[in-house]
């Protein structure tokens, strides 16, 4: 009976009518995208125009290149993205498998894991930052006591202080990503593991043949992604070094900052533009593999 | 029972090697928080690892506003709840109500518009900031904390929309067919439909949109600045100001400041992982 209902309502609907209707469907579609479109015309496209035109004299370029901290910066950059993201996204990878494992006490774990992404990273880094002072922090305390010796003085040795930063950076998101690369080893069908060891194949040949394949896109989308994140990543630097000492530890989206600060707005712009070719070949991959 | 045989016990001495250097890793910074938080001033720079005085006194002193950077303790703190609320409610009107124009009503132009926000979601907020700040200035409203919901909103709304248009993509079209044949006007399918369905993953992208916001540093410093307009991540930055800030205090602000999102997260932890993480990288 509700299948002869269908075909006479859709002959009740005659053509001027299904007219009308659209055009009520397209007003509110209209209506209902609006307000993301004034968001975006507003607060993304007329900044970014702007800032393009602020930065349109070659001499905040010139400027930028000369500032003696730039090259250093560049350099601290490609580091923290390139080196950060492969530790962090290989720490990932193991550590997914390690909460593959059923044990309750891993669970527990696991709830305890999460924690440095589910707090705010203020006041952690901060906490981080005291625990690493040279005269009273708890790191050095610590190692004068057991060895009698005075501790490094962490964050004012340029190497060490942008390690730490990136130690940082990777305390805060790797939970995120191992959580990520543990949905991703959950969604592999377990027989395929189970054939593997009727083979007789071991743990990392499992890993070579079974995990790996099945886990390559995802994890590259991730290390792509992350690199993103990771290039915008002003809190573990600002809050752990200050971009100290003597300017020499900056990434290029403190450095931005750091000109605005200095009320040179044309070469804070100049320094994202300079960023745009790490950040563009990134962004249009991962474009492509989400709008699949 | 059965005792565990000589193979199960190794690989749980194996798994504790990799367990207990992860689970200091992972707490010592929170630890050494909660250790500040709970130390007075002398106790706390000595350096120790347990508390040797451990004291509330530094809640109570915050709780009361009773020094000179805590003056505006209770204002700062709502006024982080306030930018928070407002972008986690502002974010899920604009969100939705994109998404569900582009996934259901399948308005013109909705392929561009989503191509526009997964651009933006891409673009590294901290390099967005810097052109934000000066419009925000050219639109006047630089101090005002708009700005800062605003910005906040802009930010969270292309993952939001992202992630809300995943989902009801995933919503069977029969629905609609179903209720525009009884007569449902777009805003009845919206509203009897749509809304009910979309509920848990709206849930994720409120909570989400307001952690955003009640975690964020560089905006909130660049665009608010008077004492009493400030939220509380400016205010806890503030601290290093002076060369002998009150640490203890400042870890006991830290904490207090932590612990809603960290509470939120785990209270919804079902619906956070679930929502956000599906969205977050599709494979």
């Amino acid at each position: 009976m509700a299948t002869s209902n269908a075909p006479s309502a859709a002959v009740l609907l005659e053509a001027p009518a299904e007219k009308r209707r659209l055009t009520t469907w397209e007003f509110w579609g209209l209506m209902l995208i609006v307000p993301y479109v004034a968001l975006f015309v507003l607060f993304v496209l007329y900044p970014v125009i702007y800032g393009f035109w602020l930065a349109r004299h070659p001499h905040s370029y010139i400027d930028l290149i000369d500032d003696p901290i730039f090259f250093r910066t560049v350099i601290n950059t490609l580091i923290f993205v390139v080196v950060g993201v492969l530790i962090k996204m290989a720490l990932a990878l193991g550590l997914s498998g390690f909460f593959m494992q059923t044990r309750p006490w891993i669970r527990w774990l696991s709830v305890l894991f999460i924690l440095p992404w589910a707090v705010p990273s203020i006041p952690t880094i901060l906490s981080v930052r005291f625990m690493l002072n040279p005269e009273w922090g708890m790191i050095n305390t610590q190692i004068f006591r057991l060895t009698g010796e005075d501790g490094p003085n962490w964050l004012n040795d340029p190497t060490l202080a942008l390690a730490l930063a990136m130690a940082m950076h990777i305390w805060k998101s790797l939970p995120f990503w191992t959580l990520i690369l543990l949905a991703g080893r959950l969604s592999i069908a377990g027989d395929l593991y189970e054939a593997a060891s009727m083979d007789g194949a071991t743990r990392w040949q499992k890993f070579l043949h079974v995990t790996w394949p099945s886990m390559q896109a995802l994890f590259l989308t991730c290390t792509f992604l992350s690199m993103i994140w990771t290039i915008g990543d002003f809190n573990s630097v600002y809050l752990l070094t200050g971009g100290g000492p003597a300017d020499l530890t900056h990434v290029l989206a403190t450095l931005g900052i750091r000109y605005l600060r200095l009320d040179r707005v044309d070469m804070a712009m100049a320094t994202i533009i300079f960023a745009m070719p790490l950040i563009l070949p990134l962004v249009y991959i991962m474009m492509k593999r989400f709008s699949k | 029972m059965k005792l565990p045989d000589r193979q199960t016990v190794a690989t749980d001495a194996k798994l504790l090697l990799i367990a207990i250097p992860v689970a200091i890793w992972t707490i010592l910074p929170i630890y050494h928080m909660f250790l500040f938080a709970i130390s007075r001033k002398d106790s706390a720079f000595s350096g120790n690892i347990w508390p040797s005085h451990p004291t509330f006194g530094n809640f109570v002193t915050v709780f009361k506003e009773q020094h000179y950077f805590l003056n505006h303790f209770w204002l700062q703190f709502w006024n982080s709840l306030f930018i928070a609320v407002m972008t986690g409610v502002l974010t899920l009107l604009i969100a939705t109500a994109a998404a569900f124009a582009v996934s259901r009503l399948k308005v013109r132009g909705g392929r561009w518009v989503m191509n526009l926000a997964l651009f933006t979601y891409f673009i590294p907020a901290a390099f967005l900031a810097v052109p934000m700040y000066r419009t925000m200035g050219l639109y006047g409203l630089l101090n005002s904390q708009w700005s800062l919901i605003l910005a906040m909103v802009t930010i969270a709304s292309p993952y939001a929309i992202w992630v809300l248009k995943q989902a009801s993509d995933k919503l069977p079209y029969e629905l609609d067919e179903a209720a525009v044949m009884d007569g449902a006007t777009p805003v009845q399918l919206f509203r009897l439909v749509y809304l009910p369905l979309m509920m848990p993953s709206l849930v994720a992208i409120g909570i989400y949109a307001l952690l955003l916001a009640w975690n964020e540093y560089l905006y909130a410093f660049l665009l608010l600045s008077k004492d009493t307009s400030i939220t509380l991540p400016v205010a806890l930055g503030n601290f290093l100001s002076a060369d002998d800030s009150p640490w203890e205090l400042l870890m006991a602000t830290g904490f207090i400041y932590a612990l809603p999102p960290a509470a939120i997260y785990y209270v919804f932890r079902r619906y956070m992982v679930g929502g956000l993480t599906a969205g977050a990288v599709k494979s």
